[in-house]
């Protein structure tokens, strides 16, 4: 097997990696702050994903541009959502935000189908199928630019949650509710910018994601199962992680089936997931509780 | 050669005329064929995972009455059943169809769901006529009500891996070295298992199979699949796919400027539907499909195509002609043995069905005939690759669109 084969598989899987990584940084931050486990992450993204699609039709407008609309919307919608319909389930049993956002997911997947018809759809730009050449080794344009607008919203990410005064309030949420609420933070109003936040995410992964794959109505669950297999392995919570965890995921799945075989790819995800749980609970850059 | 009661060209273009006067009269109930009407139940999976071929198929059934009785001067009424692409439902479906009063049923594209409709209509002594299903155990069973009209996955197999040896030989192109990438589901499975049964008996192919590569069907990437299928450095690529992932892989192959003499399925869905020439453009044109195919030529073809075109204006036939042809082909039996039987009586409607000799044929293949399994044998699949965003007849010659183009513009030889 030659130097070059692996160094592509490498390659091809840290780029995809990355774009997973963005995805199931909006279900990490989510839960990080809001502790609440988004069950229809996935099904959030495909909505992004026909708006990508959408706005490509209608305006010729590429997806690494369609990001900031996409984004500014869920993140719109992230917030409504939240505010009307999840913050009065915060203080209810799991189990009962879990039906609720089971139920939200079905009925996205069906409003979806509804409206698209069962059909896969895509968006054709100049760049797609092309890539750049160092040697034997390729860098696939699509993937190369995707991984780049998922490396530049986490960096956005990062700082907000860093250096800005509402980013400082979100954590403080984060470490202790009650703390906040003693302190006089509008709790619910945070709660509501966070799941607005991990909204835009998802919308930014969802636009990159139609460079590299197609879009049906029944693609959500499984980049909804993918995002938990990442935030657990990368850490619950931790947006490092998350990233971490994509790019993991997305090499050793890539590795799989060079060395062993390309039909046992999702069972080395899941072994992983499996090593990761027996050996360090709280994930890779997770806090132990 | 021999004579029959069946369909052959002569009676086919005399019924053609005749069905216009019958048209023309029959408002005013002057003529008929025969008393009474053909209650043909139709099970199709219209809605779940296959409602896309179901949906395809359904435009056969919707032309079908219209087409058959200017043909046979026979009426039908159809008793539409949507099996939700879902085993339990479509035998469900098959048993309330028969308490409505269905004489005869016709269904069901999926394997899975024949085979249970094959049951019931086994049980309760009603004839089945199957559009599409390929699973051989559907008429290995030694049901007496049971008829199919389409190849076995073995025939499939067969066929596919045939042409492409006509392939070689018309474009006088011996490649010496293929690799093989399938789907890893039921389907995938046992295509290679015909493919690797197969393959060694045919020995005019020229080329031995370097590597075999399963992939998962629901795969979202398949950039591993296709560096490794590159890094064969095979002449060609055989593929055994779906729809979605004969897309991402044909885009992987570009990416990673893998160029090989051409990509050639031996007969499995997926490059001749519309979604992949609208999905890949140019890079669309010269991959194969040696597939089941409808006969551009053939003079029922027209006649359907026409109906179709004014059922589906915005529709394009050819990327349906396969499912189209023959669900209509399936209610074309059912029909014509109504009308030789004379009865809608079951065991008479069988007998019937199982003395058919059909000749005027929209699929490609010898007349449709049953043998005493209730098989049709010599359907035959056609060459079919896609030039200019269009699927086009290039192998058999005698239905040929176009010629073939082997090996693909782009490829230069190593």
């Amino acid at each position: 097997m030659s130097a070059s084969l692996i160094a592509n598989v490498v390659i091809a899987g840290v780029l995809t990696g990355l774009v997973y990584g963005l995805m199931a940084l909006g279900l990490s931050v989510i839960f990080g702050v809001v502790r609440v486990v988004n069950f229809a992450h996935g099904e959030m993204m495909t909505i992004a994903m026909y708006a990508a699609v959408l706005l490509f039709g209608a305006f010729k407008l590429d997806p690494l541009l369609a990001a900031l609309p996409v984004a500014a919307l869920f993140f719109g919608l992230g917030y409504a959502l939240q505010a009307g319909l999840i913050n009065p389930f915060i203080t209810r049993p799991e189990h009962s935000q879990f039906i609720l956002l089971v139920a939200v997911a079905t009925i996205l997947t069906n409003v979806l189908l509804m409206v698209f018809g069962p059909d896969a759809r895509n968006v054709q730009t100049d760049y797609m199928l092309d890539s750049w050449a160092i040697g034997q080794v390729l860098f696939d344009k699509a993937r190369v630019f995707s991984a780049l607008a998922a490396l530049a919203t986490a960096a956005g990410l990062f700082a907000f949650f860093r250096y800005s005064r509402t980013g400082t309030a979100i954590r403080a949420c984060a470490d202790s509710h009650l703390g906040a609420l003693i302190v006089g933070l509008n709790v619910k109003h945070l709660y509501a910018l966070t799941f607005g936040l991990g909204a835009a995410c998802v919308a930014v992964a969802g636009c990159m994601m139609t460079l590299l794959v197609e879009v049906t109505p029944s693609v959500g669950p499984g980049y909804t199962l993918l995002g938990f297999v990442i935030v657990i392995v990368g850490g619950l919570g931790s947006m490092p992680g998350a990233l971490l965890g994509g790019v993991l995921i997305g090499v050793s799945e890539a590795l799989a089936g060079l060395f062993i075989d390309p039909s046992a790819k999702s069972m080395f995800s899941f072994g992983l997931l499996i090593l990761v749980l027996l050996l360090r609970p709280q994930g890779l850059l997770g806090r132990r509780p | 050669m021999e004579r029959n009661n069946g369909m052959n060209r002569r009676k086919f273009s005399t019924a053609l005329a005749a069905g216009g006067a019958l048209t023309a009269l029959a408002p005013f109930g002057i003529a008929r064929a025969q008393g009474g009407k053909l209650k043909v139940g139709v099970l199709l999976p219209r809605s779940g995972f296959e409602a896309l071929i179901g949906q395809s198929c359904q435009k056969g059934v919707d032309l079908a009455p219209e087409v058959i009785k200017s043909m046979l001067g026979v009426d039908i009424e159809i008793i539409n059943a949507d099996t939700e692409s879902n085993v339990n439902t479509a035998r469900t479906r098959a048993e309330r169809l028969i308490e409505e009063g269905a004489h005869v049923l016709v269904g069901a594209f999926d394997s899975g769901q024949t085979v249970a409709i094959a049951q019931v209509a086994e049980q309760r002594g009603v004839p089945l006529v199957v559009n599409i299903a390929a699973a051989p155990q559907i008429t290995e069973q030694g049901y007496k009500f049971v008829f199919r009209n389409f190849p076995t996955a073995g025939e499939l197999v067969k066929n596919g891996l045939s042409l492409i040896g006509d392939l070689f030989q018309a474009t006088s192109i011996v490649p010496r070295t293929a690799v093989y990438m399938h789907v890893n589901d039921t389907f995938g499975q046992a295509m290679t298992g015909g493919i690797k049964a197969i393959l060694p008996r045919l020995t005019q192919l020229p080329f031995k199979i370097v590597d075999t590569i399963p992939y998962d069907p629901a795969a979202r990437d398949l950039s591993v699949e296709v560096s490794k299928a590159k890094a064969t450095n095979a002449d060609f690529l055989l593929l055994v796919c779906r729809l979605n992932d004969s897309i991402v892989l044909r885009r992987e192959m570009v990416k990673q400027r893998w160029r090989p003499m051409g990509l050639i399925d031996p007969g499995s869905p997926g490059i001749y539907e519309e979604q992949f020439s609208k999905s890949l453009g140019k890079y669309a044109d010269y991959c194969i499909d040696n597939a089941p195919w409808f006969n551009p030529k053939a003079e029922l073809t027209h006649v359907v195509e026409a109906a179709f075109k004014k059922h589906n204006p915005k529709e394009h036939f050819v990327f349906h002609g396969t499912n189209v042809g023959y669900t209509f082909e399936a209610i074309l039996i059912a029909a014509d043995a109504f009308k030789r039987a004379g009865s809608t009586n079951p065991k008479a409607l069988a007998d019937a069905i199982r003395a058919t000799d059909i000749k005027e044929r929209v699929m490609l293949g010898g007349p449709i005939k049953f043998n005493a399994k209730g098989q049709v044998e010599g359907n035959q699949s056609a060459c079919v690759q896609i030039l200019n965003g269009t699927p086009k007849v290039v192998l058999p010659s005698f239905a040929a669109e176009a010629k073939p183009v082997f090996p693909w513009p782009e490829y230069k030889s190593a």
